[in-house]
């Protein structure tokens, strides 16, 4: 992006509200847009006019408006397809959100929701769950176990890391390491040992959309926006916090009370992302990167744009693998694969002497 | 009095980094400390900027214990320059002046015109207004201190540290910056402490100076008292002649080296 010439503080700070709003506006507008076509496209199609009339009918609670239209539309729409939209939007944006946190607060702009072990603690508990055969919860078990697996690991984390140096970034991305590779020694045990289960975990591990309920995009949704609220409040903590934990301190933060709420609050989200749709990559990470390179890395404006983009980018692979593609790839897979070589390209550009 | 440190002492793995330390700090006046590499000078400033506290002895700032204090009203008092800084995300300058402005800005609300003015003031006067739309990513070491130094400045607090803030500074950067502080202290009456690895310079602009060796205060007082052969024989273990200088109208130590 060109530099813009220097001018007035005042009317630049105006100038980078409106384009933040405008990029706000754009994404919005974009979002909703792939709600409709996505939930009018798959193996049934359904014209968009007849979407906006049976979303309608389910805001009113009036079924009259469905009249007229094939009776099993409304079924499809709000039984099948949208909760798994939703909660794909939902785990989109969770993650990119906890990506930026996960950055800011580890001070690495190539830090994301897995980079601390969270992913490794929810796989782990996911397959054991699995491997155990777990029925006492009924359906939530997997999810349970993952959504307890990652605030377990956290606290070990934090255990770690919070010797002399305090919760220094280097330390607790160290730690990170040190708990995933033991952990996925752990998942690796798991599979061996699993036998014909093998097949469920590993798919479970790949990441799937399919087959969520209205009770999986609620939870994502209560978690979410918990979680995006803690994070705007602290945004102004979290920009002084990329100046290093002292400079932030000299600026009146908190600097340790606002890493652990922080840390916490991102690892309940990202936990909870991949226990209704287990893992799924670069998400966290891509999103960020690219919404700092438009927008500038003021988490205040950081946060919601990239929960926005999230939410964009995965319902559009999770509409790509469910109504395009031929059959149905794993989405954690697709997200890899389309996300890898595009962050490869990202990286290189800026590093090849971009300002950014 | 600004700081009272009475027998403060802090150690680091069992050894005593710094160590029955008692000094005051006076309003209006520019403090100094030198010292060799170790000596427990940036210590000192962690200790007077809360970011550690002491195992020993206590701190008092404007008669307070020093952890009686809010963060957020201790970032309204104490300003602090860091001898290194690092930042990985690419913000422009003036975002970074204005994180000064934090502490007196409401959580959700935007700077207010008063914010905006000393923002632009400061960034005059730190030579950095040119730069303001750069990224601080992008800055070499010596503007990215410059930059850091208007962020302190913005903070507008009567108590100003720097540690080795001019370290990366050419000198005309370095003499402008140090005569803002200079200023502040003889107009506004703020106190300032400066940590100096330049001993001349550190005369050339401190009414004070503390002198320290493993932990310990060796010296402390009016720098024509201070800064003596012997001190500096004793502390640095280098010969030197200390001399007023009329053309700069300070001290000035010149050095011997021993040969080879």
């Amino acid at each position: 992006m060109d530099r813009d010439p220097p001018m007035e503080s005042r009317g630049l700070g105006r100038r980078l509200r409106d384009a933040t709003a405008l990029q706000a506006a754009t994404l919005v507008v974009l979002l909703s847009g792939l709600f409709i076509v996505s939930t009018g496209m798959g193996y049934i199609q359904i014209p968009p006019a007849a979407v906006l009339k049976i979303f309608w009918g389910g805001i009113s609670g009036k079924p009259d408006a469905f009249a007229g239209m094939n009776e099993i539309f409304p079924v499809v729409v709000m039984d099948v397809r949208l909760p798994r939209i939703l909660t794909a939007a939902l785990v989109g944006g969770g993650l990119a959100m906890s990506g930026v946190v996960f950055q800011g607060i580890l001070l690495n702009p190539l830090a994301d929701p897995y980079t601390l072990g969270v992913s490794a603690g929810a796989a782990f508990g996911a397959a054991l769950a699995i491997l155990m055969n777990m029925s006492a919860l009924g359906i939530f078990s997997v999810p349970l176990f993952a959504f307890l697996g990652a605030p377990a690991i956290m606290k070990n984390m934090i255990y770690l890391s919070g010797g002399s140096g305090g919760l220094s970034s280097n330390n607790l991305i160290l730690s990170g390491i040190i708990v995933a590779a033991i952990l996925s020694a752990g998942i690796s045990f798991l599979k061996y040992v699993a036998d014909e289960q093998v097949a469920v975990i590993i798919f479970w591990l790949m990441g799937s959309f399919s087959s969520k309920t209205w009770g999986d995009a609620g939870l994502t949704g209560v978690c979410v926006a918990a979680g995006a609220s803690v994070f705007l409040y602290f945004a102004r903590e979290l920009n002084l916090m990329s100046l290093g934990s002292q400079m932030a301190s000299s600026l009146g933060v908190d600097t340790r009370r606002v890493t652990l709420i922080l840390l916490a609050a991102a690892s309940v989200v990202a936990a909870v992302c991949v226990s209704v749709a287990g893992i799924i990559g670069f998400v966290g990470l891509l999103v960020p990167h690219i919404m700092r390179l438009l927008c500038g890395p003021d988490n205040r404006r950081l946060v919601p744009l990239s929960f926005l983009a999230g939410a964009l980018l995965l319902l559009g692979a999770d509409t790509l693998t469910r109504a395009v593609l031929p059959a149905e790839v794993p989405i954690g897979v697709l997200t890899a694969l389309i996300g890898g070589p595009f962050f490869c390209y990202v990286f290189r550009r800026q590093s090849a002497g971009r300002a950014w | 009095m600004s700081f009272e440190l009475q027998d403060v002492g802090f150690s680091f793995d069992g050894k005593d980094v710094v160590d029955g330390v008692s000094v005051a700090l006076a309003p209006g006046k520019f403090y100094g400390v030198i010292g060799p590499n170790g000596c427990g000078k940036t210590t000192l400033v962690d200790l007077l900027c809360g970011f550690r506290s002491p195992q020993h002895g206590r701190i008092l700032y404007a008669g307070r214990p020093l952890d009686a204090y809010s963060k957020r009203h201790l970032a309204r008092e104490i300003a602090l320059v860091p001898q290194n800084f690092y930042i990985n995300f690419p913000f422009r300058v003036q975002d970074v002046v204005m994180m000064g402005r934090y502490p007196y800005i409401p959580r959700f609300g935007r700077p207010s015109a008063r914010d905006t003015d000393i923002v632009a003031a400061v960034m005059e006067s730190a030579d950095v207004a040119g730069m303001s739309e750069r990224r601080v990513t992008e800055l070499s070491g010596g503007e990215r201190q410059r930059v850091v130094f208007a962020r302190a400045l913005a903070q507008d607090t009567p108590m100003l540290i720097l540690d080795e803030a001019t370290s990366n500074l050419d000198i005309g950067h370095a003499m402008r910056l140090l005569d803002i502080a200079a200023r502040r202290v003889s107009r506004e009456s703020g106190t300032v402490l400066a940590v100096f690895q330049d001993i001349n310079q550190a005369a050339a602009y401190c009414d004070h100076l503390i002198v320290m060796s493993q932990g310990r205060i060796a010296a402390h007082g009016g720098t024509r008292e201070v800064l003596t052969p012997d001190a500096i024989r004793k502390v640095f273990a280098v010969e030197a002649r200390v001399y007023h200088d009329d053309y700069s109208q300070a001290l000035h130590v010149v050095y011997k080296s021993k040969g080879i």
